[in-house]
């Protein structure tokens, strides 16, 4: 009956069973967790609880308040008090568009989802996109224009602009430089090039701290077709502007529900550091990133390319030799990528591969870069330097961005700043840079402002408010107008200039409001300006000895650019699961050498250059590196991200954006302690993971269902009939083999339901409030796991263990199977969460939302309870979307079609994970999965009959590989 | 053996045990007392407003339709208050000078919205939906009395949940003909038993008693 199955282990210290690990896991809260902490005696505290207690009683006396009630002066004609209103928009990653439909409740945007119409979004939204809500309401955004400490005024800017730009008219504007992040909205181009032609003499620079300039136009991959996929240090499933569609594609190629007919793409990915994409991996090489160059060219080598090959490290040996055999094996069905760290001879050899193997123009299609003018940004960057060092820059705009913190440590950019006369920054936020500038101008966030931008493959998407701005804030486009002309043009009528111009349709504005409403249209004009030929950034230092270091966007933080993001700051880090901080990442095995542990502090030397970071050590990991995250370390963020964790940016010099050699490390007598939730909720000894490979489900397909004995339906106690009831029966099905493990459902999830942010302390406590978590367990040897993501939300029991221990029957089934949790009656006993097999319950063990400026009340769903103190909370299967979708069937006389609801996990999830229906309907989708053989249910075997089930993961391993 | 206690003590006890078992049912009849009040509940006390705003004119004399300011009654959750837009479609024409619509006129030019006091008001965990009550045959004067005899507005309800699950325990009691929803005046037939079940039927109201799950309200 019971395979034997691998040991699943979540971290390391679990492996290795330390009596840490065993006292954490037999409490359900970290000990102390539910205690008063600070210095008060019990009698003290006895006295007071007996006041509060008297007072809290009284308190109760009191009557409700007569609430005001304010209706609109002139409502207007598209609003329906009560109902949400949805607009079509984009948001950007790294400055390409993603198309977005953003809720709008009474006007006030509320939630945002993926736009099924746009083709990097495809539905779905990335954890950024999500995030996004809660910038929009930051309280700690720039307010104000100031200029040095002072406030200042719009009119006092332009009065001192124009004093400068007259200054410069003579010249043509030798001294006007103006800097950028990567451009890809038709309008700022279309107005660079205007204040270009006024100030020819001028320059544009650009600096991305996450720059994409390794090929020299836009290569589009479509995984659906590819049988083999070899990924060379390439994160295309997280860290890219089309991420969401490979993800969905990416799924359609590994999804199976029958093995009659099953097949599954193979992939292979070598990288230094585990990512989201190489989890996914069938065979993931964990080697340094400088040894991926010679990766590629033995594969090369080994697919028939013309070339000499090259020596690889022993351990890669295997791995690419299968993976060009399974190369070779599907020409014209294999897709061969290499990541934007990796420098462009990696992406030139790579491109020579999918020539010779004929994936060019059949899995991969190549199109014309989004961005507009492209430029090598550390050049670009360089060349702004020594013009500011040289005193040759009079006046400096930098829009967007924030260069002092996150361009080159060898640049010194805050030195050369200092030399330029004027110096203007535009951003959402007071950063490090708009410190040093004399004017600071608050930018309107994308949901105040018109705007507009290019997805990867070219798709352009006007942005449009939904929101006045909170605040005075300025759009980009209205600030470069000024330099051109004034008084500058609004932001709606730039936009709108530019699109007519690009329509020349005598029906303009049909198009217009079609386009808005769409939210995607191609666009015909292309960059003016062709993409120069991607260079090598530096002059390549021969390997030197020592570690490697390596240095990432933040899976979370990306550059920095959402450090003061609480959404993002508390979502686990994928893998290690810290949350707030960031670590420099090494292996287990390095560890074992240099004695380290977790928390240690270690004091890293590369070219002259120290910093101090605490240690993670990571499973996966390649052994001889070191992983910097970008994006930690901020001083100027606001007050959720001001110094937290340390700023990578200190070590990383224009000679090594990505990775280098020459590291050396010393253990400093200092440790952090990290909020890490890797071990929260961890169950002991109960499998609650089920894998399998391709060929063992066609081979013996109820594998993963007769892992374990289910007990029948009616070996139960209680009444078997109970749940036969007629009417909808709500369930959701899971497939680990197409989650990616991204945490995009826990954001999504947080937003929608109000979830609150707790903050470090209350996450070491074990009081972090996600519904949805993503356990990451692991397999076999720390140096090399294999990795298994696994979402959990409340299983929504129909025998819910939750439900018997209630004193106050607060948590109770409804007719439809909902495991429901209500507010109300609810006092706080947690008996329920102790007796939750599956720990998805969360406690508001403080008033997490008592604190909340006004401007952060404005992000809360107002279709969703706001809970305070001592109430439990947990997945509701989004209760409110199922209401408001009965109401809405039931208006109309019929039953909730397949597909009406959606919770928001399920549909922020871009892999179409999460299946979510009605299992009474034969015909439901959710039904069809529920059917198939790789269903199961997480402890089922307990009787708890869960609602929510999950399809075993499959892996399809080359067979002739060992490992 | 001396006695220990006097023989008055015998008294002292008996005065102190029922003593102490009236003040405890005394307490709580006083708190019931007050719970049920319409000092709690606000049942039948008209609220103050800024605009002295008469049902009884409007919908009693003039016999304006509900529907006409209460706009979103019929497709959300929210019957909608009138804009001040609203009110000047007939005031721009009618009492233009009236002293008591001084604050109407200064909303509109000025832009700022008049602040009412809201009489109906459900705890903010209870999501109520207008829409569906109207389409399932349950009318304006069940929960809300008849407005056209109140000349300031009040609560004819305790909207404590007890009340809401007496008609949602059996809503078949409570349901009238769609051409009577709108009916301030309306009274159940006296074959309502029968009436009311036709119209659950028609209006397919579910009578399987998940309208008392929790869920329905709360979420």
């Amino acid at each position: 009956m019971n395979n034997p199955q691998p040991k699943y282990w979540r971290s390391l210290e679990e492996l290795a069973a330390t009596p840490q690990f065993e006292s954490w896991l037999h409490r359900e809260f970290p000990r102390g967790a539910s205690e008063w902490s600070d210095a008060l005696h019990r009698r003290d505290f006895l006295r007071l609880m007996g006041a509060s207690l008297a007072l809290a009683g009284l308190g109760a006396c009191t009557k409700q308040r007569i609430e005001k009630i304010v209706p609109y002066v002139n409502q207007p004609e598209e609003v329906v008090p009560g109902k949400p209103i949805y607009f079509a928009s984009a948001t950007s990653f790294g400055g390409y568009g993603q198309g977005i439909v953003v809720t709008s409740n009474e006007g006030r945007p509320t939630k945002i989802e993926g736009n099924r119409d746009h083709p990097a979004s495809l539905g779905a939204t990335t954890v950024w996109a999500q995030a996004d809500l809660l910038d929009l309401y930051d309280p700690d955004r720039a307010k104000i224009i100031t200029q040095g400490s002072a406030g200042g005024t719009w009119g006092g800017f332009l009065d001192q602009l124009n004093a400068a730009l007259s200054g410069q008219a003579a010249n043509l504007g030798a001294g006007i430089r103006l800097l950028t992040q990567t451009v890809t909205s038709p309008t700022l181009a279309t107005q660079v090039r205007e204040f270009g032609r006024k100030f020819p003499r001028a320059n544009w620079h650009q600096w991305d701290a996450l720059p994409r300039d390794t090929t020299a136009g836009e290569n589009l991959y479509d995984f659906a077709k590819a049988k083999v996929i070899v990924a060379l240090d390439s994160d295309f499933l997280y860290l890219h502007p089309a991420a969401l569609r490979h993800a969905r594609d990416f799924a359609a190629g590994r999804r199976v529900e029958a093995a009659k007919g099953a097949a599954m793409s193979r992939f292979y990915a070598a990288e230094p550091t585990p990512t989201i994409t190489g989890s996914n991996a069938d065979h993931r090489l964990p080697v340094a990133a400088r040894d991926i160059a010679n990766i590629a060219l033995a594969l090369a080598a080994l697919v028939g390319v013309e070339g000499a090959g090259a020596d690889v490290p022993p351990s890669a040996n295997e791995w690419v030799w299968a993976a060009a055999q399974d190369l070779r094996a599907n020409p014209g069905a294999g897709i061969v990528l290499a990541g934007e760290t990796q420098p462009p001879e990696v992406h030139a050899v790579v491109a020579k591969i999918n020539a010779s193997l004929g994936n060019t123009a059949v899995t991969i299609t190549s199109c014309a870069s989004a961005a507009l003018h492209p430029v090598e940004p550390t050049r670009s960057l360089r060349k702004l330097i020594d013009d500011m060092r040289g005193g040759a820059v009079d006046l400096l705009l930098i829009l967007g961005g924030n260069p002092v913190y996150d361009a080159p440590v060898d640049f010194d950019f805050a030195g050369a700043l200092q030399k330029v006369k004027l110096r203007v920054h535009h951003g959402l936020r007071v950063n490090e840079t708009s410190r040093l500038c004399h004017w600071q101008i608050p930018a309107t966030h994308f949901l105040e402002s018109w705007s507009d931008l290019r997805a990867v493959d070219g798709t352009a998407t006007i942005v449009q408010p939904l929101i006045e701005p909170l605040y005075d804030g300025v759009s980009r486009h209205e600030l470069l107008d000024a330099f051109v002309r004034q008084p500058p043009r609004s932001a709606f009528e730039i936009v709108q200039a530019t699109w007519k111009q690009e329509s020349g349709s005598a029906v303009f504005e049909k198009e217009w409001r079609k386009i808005l409403s769409d939210g995607a249209a191609p666009w015909r004009a292309g960059g003016e300006s062709p993409n120069p030929a991607p260079s090598s950034a530096a002059t390549r230092a021969a390997p030197r000895g020592g570690l490697e270091i390596i240095f990432r966007a933040d899976p979370n933080m990306l550059d920095g650019r959402y450090a003061n993001n609480a959404w993002l700051q508390e979502l686990p880090h994928p893998f290690s699961k810290i949350t707030w901080d960031n670590a420099a990442l090494v292996s287990p095995a390095l560890a074992g050498r240099e004695r380290l542990e977790n928390g240690d502090y270690i004091e890293l030397s590369y070219r002259g250059r120290k910093l101090g970071a605490p240690v993670w050590i990571l499973p996966g990991q390649a052994e001889n590196t070191i992983t910097l995250h970008l994006g930690y370390g901020r001083q100027e963020a606001g007050r959720v991200g001001t110094n937290k964790g340390y700023n990578a940016c200190r070590l990383r010099t224009s000679e090594a954006l990505w990775h280098d050699s020459g590291l050396t490390i010393r253990k400093l007598p200092r440790r952090e302690k990290f909020a890490t939730t890797q071990n929260h909720f961890t169950i002991e000894g109960r499998d609650m993971y089920r894998a399998g490979t391709l060929a063992e489900f066609i081979r013996h397909p109820r594998f993963a269902a007769e892992m374990r004995e289910v007990p029948k339906e009616d070996e139960t106690l209680y009444n078997p009939e109970e749940f036969k009831k007629r009417g909808y029966a709500w369930a959701m099905a899971i497939d680990l083999n197409t989650c990616i493990g991204c945490n995009a459902c826990t954001i999504a999830c947080q937003a929608e339901n109000n979830i609150p942010v707790v903050g470090k302390a209350q996450v070491i406590a074990g009081r972090e409030m996600h519904w949805i978590r993503i356990d990451t367990y692991h397999t076999e040897s720390p140096d090399n796991p294999r990795f298994h993501h696994q979402p959990v939300p409340c299983m929504h029991c129909q025998d819910a263990p939750c439900e018997l221990v209630c004193p106050v029957a607060a948590t109770v089934t409804d007719d439809e199977g909902l495991n429901l949790q209500v507010y109300n009656r609810c006092v706080g006993t947690r008996y329920c969460s102790n007796n939750c097999p599956y720990k998805v319950r969360r406690f508001n063990f403080l008033e997490y939302n008592g604190a909340l400026s006004p401007s952060e009340k404005l992000v809360k769903n107002p279709d969703v309870t706001v809970r305070s103190r001592g109430v439990m909370e947990k997945c509701t299967y989004c209760l409110q979307r199922i209401n408001s979708a009965r109401i809405a069937a039931e208006l109309e006389r019929r039953k909730i079609r397949d597909g009406e609801i959606t919770p928001a996990c399920a549909q922020v999830c871009p892999a179409e994970a999460i299946t979510f229906g009605d299992i009474h309907d034969p015909q439901s989708r959710v039904s069809g999965l529920k059917r198939s053989p790789l269903n199961y249910g997480m402890l089922a075997e307990l009787n708890t009959r869960p609602r929510t089930s999950y399809f075993a993961k499959l892996r399809n391993p080359n067979e002739a590989m060992k490992s | 053996m001396a006695q220990i206690f006097s023989r008055s003590a015998n008294v002292h006890a008996k005065v102190i045990i029922v003593g102490f078992v009236l003040l405890v049912c005394g307490a709580g009849w006083v708190t019931s007392a007050v719970f049920w009040s319409p000092y709690t509940t606000y049942v039948d006390v008209p609220l103050n407003q800024p605009v002295p705003f008469s049902h009884k004119h409007h919908v009693g004399d003039d016999g304006i339709d509900c529907r006409y300011c209460h706009t979103s009654v019929e497709k959300s959750s929210f019957a909608g208050i009138p804009s001040t837009q609203i009110c000047m479609t007939c005031h721009s024409q009618l009492w233009t000078e009236a002293p008591l619509l001084q604050p109407v006129r200064a909303s509109l030019a000025n832009n700022r919205p008049l602040c009412w006091n809201r009489v109906n008001d459900l705890p903010d965990f209870v999501y109520f939906n207008h829409s569906i009550h109207i389409s399932k045959g349950v009318g304006c004067s069940t929960c809300h009395g008849e407005l056209d005899r109140m000349p300031l507005t009040w609560r004819t309800q305790t909207l404590y949940m007890k009340w809401c699950l007496e008609c949602h325990r059996a809503p078949q009691n409570h349901l009238r003909p769609q051409s009577e929803i709108y009916n301030l005046h309306w009274q159940p037939p006296p074959d309502q038993a029968t009436q009311g079940l036709r119209l659950a039927h028609q209006n397919q109201v579910d009578l399987s008693g998940r309208l008392t799950n929790c869920s329905t309200c709360h979420r």
